[in-house]
């Protein structure tokens, strides 16, 4: 079982507290991914989760029961680092045995399951090796080796796969989120690309200056962002945003389109401007419009003919505008 | 990064590297040397150079007018009994310093430091008191305490230093995978601080070895290290530079090769968190 709540959990580092009044619940078996821009809290929410920092105030229960005072060895979650935190003077059997031999497992026991994890993340040829000779992923999954054979109630990544290359971290992120399938254990995932977050989250906690500013599924979250905060950040290429004139128009304080709602035509439209930087993605294109003080970004599919200089005119379903009001909460 | 260096250039400084090796070696060479002299071959002038009469009549006369074994032994046990004290204290406070630092952690560190910059000479009278007054003079017991006091400061720093380079991620991971104190202590953080503990000993065994101010104003006869043996053969009279030399090459003959044994661990040991 691993139905973690958090209960108005604050968290100050001498006078400043960097996690405000939080509560939040995770149920057993969910995928849920932090996500934040860096300083937002999100790996310090985890670190009160593990056990590695202590509240300053509120509650932390595990399955029901109170953990808050509970040390980090007891609380039954395992965790991966980003840094790895590899043993170096360990071999890889007997740093994924590491938990198990602090559990007092016997010595066959153990071998069988660091054997069954190894084999699940293909390092049975690499368990005689020590950290120093394995590549980035790989001790990447010795450290996710060493989370698994505990049986832990939860894992906890922290910014697991930012040491490693693009082409590597997509697959680790694949890797991960198979390996959840798989085990059906609560994970608790936390990034800072948002686009970790939208294909690995059952539920996506965005957090901001130690606030959680929404909760919900990556589509939720697309689809109906909260607020300013959570429309800028989740989506790629950034939701576009428009104040004043333009979105007094539409009887709001701010207005936000997503760059594949904009239509791009040559003659008619309802915002003109005039073409900078085109991005040519092969499957896409993005196009940089620029209109008076303000900078739009376009999403097109397949390949569009624009030169920079050519003037264009822009336009979206109203459906698709969404509207804010002057605190920055979404206007229904 | 490669640099392109031309030949001249490398002949030039492997000349004055080799030039310079040689000045900082040249004193333990002749001190080697004149011990093969004779007296009046080591007064000599122009000094002679490797074309003497090579003889062991020194290291006779030194035999025969004093025990080595007996300097030998005070100086093992005075220099290791310090060292492992001086570890035993050090390691806790190194520990604590490193990984669970307080608002005051850096000034307790400079205080510590302080007390080398303490002319020893300034704190002679009252010690010497202090052991006449506990029958500590001229006993093995007073010069292990003195010396570990009096090493501790570096003993603490170079373990601070080695203690900081451990990554505290690997700490927290060890808690994470339910290591409690005692576990997190005995199979990670010793096995990784191992190099850094026995470089610092190294160090320290070598500073303890060769300490004279203090072995030489607390002792008289029973506990007398090798470097009371060494200064006994220095006379305001006399011809004595043959036999001194003698009596020094045997004094740190044994220092010197448990250095050159270790010269890798010890190399590592000085210049670790220089260079990464």
């Amino acid at each position: 079982m691993g139905q973690i709540t958090l209960k108005n959990i604050t968290k100050s580092f001498g006078d400043v507290e960097v996690i405000h009044s939080t509560d939040l619940t995770i149920e057993d078996g969910e995928f849920v991914v932090f996500v934040g821009p860096s300083g937002c809290g999100k790996s310090t929410l985890l670190r009160l989760i593990a056990g590695l920092e202590d509240v300053t105030s509120g509650q932390i229960l595990i399955d029901g029961k109170d953990a808050t005072s509970i040390p980090p060895a007891k609380r039954g979650l395992a965790m991966v680092f980003q840094s790895y935190a590899l043993y170096p003077h360990m071999s890889v059997r007997r740093n994924i045995g590491f938990p198990l031999k602090m559990a007092g497992v016997p010595r066959a026991e153990a071998n069988k399951k660091i054997e069954a994890a190894a084999e699940i993340l293909n390092l049975t040829d690499y368990l005689k090796r020590r950290p120093g000779q394995l590549s980035g992923g790989q001790r990447q999954r010795v450290a996710i080796g060493r989370a698994i054979v505990r049986e832990p109630d939860a894992f906890l990544f922290d910014e697991p796969l930012s040491n490693l290359d693009a082409a590597l971290r997509v697959n680790m992120r694949l890797e991960i989120s198979e390996l959840h399938q798989k085990l059906k254990t609560t994970m608790i995932y936390v990034t800072h690309d948002q686009v970790e977050a939208m294909t690995m989250a059952d539920k996506i906690v965005v957090l901001s200056d130690g606030n959680i500013e929404q909760v919900g599924s990556p589509l939720e979250l697309y689809r109906n962002p909260q607020n300013l905060f959570v429309a800028g950040f989740i989506g790629s290429p950034k939701m576009n945003l428009l104040a004043g004139g333009y979105a007094g128009n539409f009887n709001a304080h701010t207005i936000g389109i997503r760059p594949e709602h904009l239509a791009v035509s040559s003659d008619h439209g309802d915002w003109q401007g005039v073409v900078g930087v085109t991005e040519h993605l092969g499957s896409d294109t993005f196009i940089r419009v620029h209109m008076d003080n303000e900078i739009l970004t376009a999403r097109v599919n397949g390949e569009i003919d624009v030169q920079h200089g050519d003037h264009v005119f822009l336009s979206a379903r109203p459906e698709h505008i969404y509207k804010f009001d002057d605190r920055g909460l979404a206007q229904s | 990064m490669a640099r392109a260096i031309s030949t001249k250039r490398k002949v030039i400084l492997s000349v004055l590297a080799w030039a310079i090796g040689f000045i900082i070696f040249f004193p333990i060479l002749w001190t080697f040397l004149t011990g093969f002299k004779t007296e009046e071959q080591a007064i000599t002038s122009p000094p002679l150079f490797l074309n003497f009469d090579w003889n062991m009549s020194a290291y006779e006369a030194v035999q025969r007018r004093s025990d080595y074994l007996k300097h030998f032994m005070n100086s093992v046990v005075i220099s290791f009994g310090s060292t492992l004290l001086g570890l035993l204290i050090a390691i806790p406070a190194a520990w604590s310093m490193a990984f669970v630092p307080g608002k005051q952690t850096k000034n307790v560190l400079m205080w510590m430091l302080s007390t080398k910059m303490l002319p020893p000479v300034g704190v002679l009278i009252p010690i010497y008191l202090l052991f006449r007054d506990t029958g500590l003079l001229d006993t093995r017991t007073g010069l292990v305490i003195v010396l570990t006091l009096i090493n501790l400061p570096i003993i603490i720093w170079m373990l601070y230093t080695y203690f900081k380079e451990i990554p505290n991620d690997i700490l927290e991971a060890s808690r994470m995978d339910g290591a409690s104190l005692f576990n997190e202590i005995l199979h990670v953080l010793t096995p990784m601080a191992l190099p850094g503990i026995a470089s610092t000993m190294l160090l320290n065994i070598i500073l303890a070895w060769n300490e004279a101010f203090w072995t030489l104003n607390l002792t008289a006869a029973k506990a007398a290290p090798l470097t009371q043996f060494i200064a006994s053969f220095s006379s305001p009279e006399g011809l004595f530079y043959a036999k001194l030399s003698a009596a020094s090459t045997m004094a740190i003959a044994p220092i010197v090769i448990l250095g050159w044994f270790s010269q890798k661990q010890l190399v590592r040991g000085l210049t670790f968190g220089a260079v990464k």
